[in-house]
């Protein structure tokens, strides 16, 4: 299809009265893709970090979604169970084999059954880790790799996140800087971007009916979100 | 999909004498309100209105380097973009894709550009299975019908009409299943669609950006169909077109800020997906192959025209969600894919001024579209300029173009326009006088059928101008 290439090209260049972009011009649009500059981030993005876990909290909980705070990771597989028993769900969890959540002792609550992995059809709940958490909207940002199954976000009808306090930033524009140093730092391809990066903003709806929303089109019915208090040492994972 | 434009006339009667059409419409209570809570709530949001502009203008003009970069970048993330001119070239480069994996099933998530190139049917007749997975556009498909709203494909249907439809083509489930409810037919339409996502072998969605910096393709969806479209079947397909590009994750970011609060006044969309090649050596699942197929269709010819600007658009609906004729016609009347104030511009823009001369009459110039467009695209403006073309162009009938010469003559002549406006008002002030308006009026039938006109007060509006200003003026 190189003919089909080169006529679209040619067909843009031809209408907007040019030849291919001189090199000056290239190199300006160029240096556009690499500086990463950001156009307006709005205040509300732009608070000290009490204030972004506060309006990270207020702004899930608006778009439908829980959120539970927790003084450290110990507390996650009680928080789990809980969870569980209190929409009255099968006691068994299908978990990101994430190293994040691989210092979480789930034998503290041996009645849930625990399974890692890809998501499959008969999971009902799934329980992964975020990589970010922005307050502007309340919205989690996680990404996909051989232990963040993208799958766990989508297809067990409930969906319990787990997300570390200091991973909330303001704004979208702080996530994909982060996005970008971490990719760096584990020497991925493509600006290191993972093959897909969720934004999730609570549970899936749909208002297709009459513009009444419904929770629970095809995502999860149930967003879950173990808001933990930062390990001080690291310790975890 | 085959046009109907050329006959909207005929085709808004039918929607107006349509009682159950009517019946829908007038229930609708619409996203208008909430876009305006949602826009109150974010201070910046006229100037991100001005910086989403400037984004897609500095793209649209440098569009072949921008296009350029993110083929590098799908390539070097293992991807491959497939440019196609023509919709025949993009059905054929879907098709051959299906081939090559011997798919069988095809889930689809909601995407515009696969109506305009009638993809589904194509795929059919190739013996092929696409199945659309929104909820809205499953139930569409079910009807063979065309989405009547560009983010709300069913919007032109009540809870009953879900219903019936469900009955009649679920027929394997009890008759006596309660369906009642939205909740319900939600519910439906999961557990029906589930299977369909897990056998697919293809999935095909659309893009709300393509970006260059790092070859993503990004989806917006509410119900996480998209997603699963994506993640699960052994290839992802992504039709888009050309114009969706933009430089950088930034820039999506900023228009993103706009498109939720401007469709259906969300802070957010639920599911914002960036979707970069296929699956990485080790990841855990998603696609083992990613293909961008890349359409024109009649795009590029707008640039460095004054319809250029159209190419900014972003589909969010918020101008025909503030139409008055579209509140009144709903979406099928327009005949096309993309209906309201953007199909008026452009349908004509892409399939010719002849197919599609009516539609930009279809507007009472009232400017709301314009004012809420988060893109600033100015709709007005455009649908003014195809009709400036119709009339060279000699579509409209000759009684309707030798009235509106005889009109121009009469308006450039300001004393003479005067004098017989300053007549026929008072003529008409006269002749109205007792009752305050008139019931039928000759050559207005067709205005007066719905409304009774008010006589005016027997003096013009520049009549009294005049009057008003000087005496101000002495006082
Ligand atoms: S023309 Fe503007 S308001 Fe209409 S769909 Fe496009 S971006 Fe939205």
């Amino acid at each position: 299809m190189t003919g089909a290439r080169d006529q679209m090209l040619g067909s843009i260049r031809a209408a907007l009265g040019r030849g291919p972009l001189d090199p000056s011009a290239q190199a300006a649009c160029d240096e556009r893709l690499t500086m990463h500059r950001r156009n307006l981030v709005p205040a509300r993005g732009r608070l000290d970090m009490a204030a972004l876990v506060d309006g990270f909290t207020a702004n899930a909980i608006e778009q439908a979604a829980t959120v539970e705070r927790l003084a450290g990771p110990e507390g996650i597989p009680a928080a789990v169970a809980d969870f569980l028993a209190r929409h009255n769900l099968p006691a068994a969890i299908r978990v990101a084999p994430d190293p994040a959540l691989a210092g979480v002792s789930w034998s503290d609550r041996p009645t849930v059954t625990v399974s890692q992995g890809s998501a499959r059809d008969s999971d009902t709940t799934g329980v992964t880790a975020a990589f970010a958490g922005v307050a502007e909207t309340g919205t989690l940002v996680l990404t996909s790799g051989p232990a963040q199954p993208t799958t766990l976000n989508f297809l067990p009808e409930n969906h319990v996140v787990v997300l570390w306090s200091e991973q909330i930033v303001g704004a979208y524009e702080d996530a994909w800087d982060r996005l970008r140093a971490h990719g760096v730092a584990i020497g991925t391809a493509a600006a290191g971007m993972p093959r897909t990066v969720n934004f999730i903003t609570g549970p899936s709806r749909t208002g297709d009916i009459e513009q009444k929303i419904q929770l629970g089109a095809h995502g999860p019915r149930r967003l879950h979100i173990l808001l933990v208090e930062s390990d001080p040492d690291g310790a975890l994972g | 999909m085959q046009s109907t434009a050329n006959v909207f006339p005929s085709n808004a009667r039918r929607a107006l004498a349509d009682e159950r059409l009517q019946s829908v419409l007038g229930m609708v209570d619409g996203f208008n309100g909430k876009r305006a809570r949602a826009v109150d709530r974010l201070p910046e949001f006229e100037m991100l209105r001005d910086q989403a502009r400037d984004i897609k203008n500095h793209t649209l003009q440098h569009l072949d380097h921008y296009l350029e970069r993110f083929e590098t970048r799908v390539t070097e993330a293992g991807g491959q973009v497939h440019w196609c001119r023509t919709a025949e070239e993009a059905r054929q480069a879907v098709l051959g894709i299906c081939r090559a994996v011997g798919a069988t099933t095809v889930t689809k998530g909601k995407s515009m550009v696969t109506e305009e190139i009638a993809l589904n049917r194509f795929l059919e007749q190739n013996g092929l299975v696409p199945v659309e997975t929104d909820l809205g556009e499953y139930i569409i498909q079910l009807r063979q019908e065309a989405p009547s709203h560009i983010i709300a494909p069913a919007v032109h249907l009540s809870a009953r009409d879900v219903e019936q439809t469900f009955r009649s083509h679920h027929g394997d489930l009890p008759d006596d299943r309660p369906l009642t409810e939205a909740r319900d037919l939600v519910n439906e339409a999961r557990t029906m669609l589930r299977q369909r996502f897990l056998e697919a072998d293809v999935g095909i969605t659309g893009a709300n950006f393509l970006i260059a910096e790092t070859g993503s393709t990004v989806i917006v969806t509410n119900e996480g169909n998209g997603d699963l479209t994506q993640v699960l079947p052994r290839v992802h397909v992504v039709v888009a077109s050309l114009e969706k590009v933009v430089p950088t994750l930034e820039d999506a970011t900023t228009i993103l800020r706009l498109l939720a609060r401007s469709a259906t006044g969300q802070e957010f969309s639920t599911y914002t997906t960036f979707s970069t090649g296929p699956r990485r050596a080790g990841d855990a699942d998603g696609p083992e192959a990613f293909h961008v197929v890349l359409l024109d269709n009649g795009r590029s010819a707008l640039l460095g025209t004054e319809l250029q600007e159209v190419l900014r658009c972003i589909r969010c609906g918020a101008c025909m969600n503030h139409c008055p004729i579209y509140s009144n016609l709903g979406g099928h009347a327009y005949g096309w894919v993309y209906p309201g104030p953007i199909g008026a511009v452009l349908t004509p823009a892409l399939l010719g001024v002849a197919e599609a001369h009516h539609l930009p009459n279809a507007s009472t110039f009232c400017g709301r579209c314009e004012s809420v467009c988060p893109m600033r695209i100015p709709l007005p403006r455009l649908m003014r300029h195809f009709r400036e073309r119709a009339f060279r162009e000699r579509l409209p009938p000759a009684q309707a173009r030798w009235a509106l010469r005889a009109w121009a003559w009469v308006t450039r002549r300001p004393r003479l326009y005067r004098l017989a406006t300053g007549v026929a008002i008072g003529a008409l002030g006269w002749l109205g006088r007792r009752r305050g308006r008139f019931r039928r009026f000759p050559m207005a039938g067709g205005w007066t059928a719905y409304r009774d006109l008010p006589a005016p007060q027997g003096e013009t509006f520049m009549a009294r101008w005049h009057r008003e200003r000087g005496h101000d003026r002495r006082a």
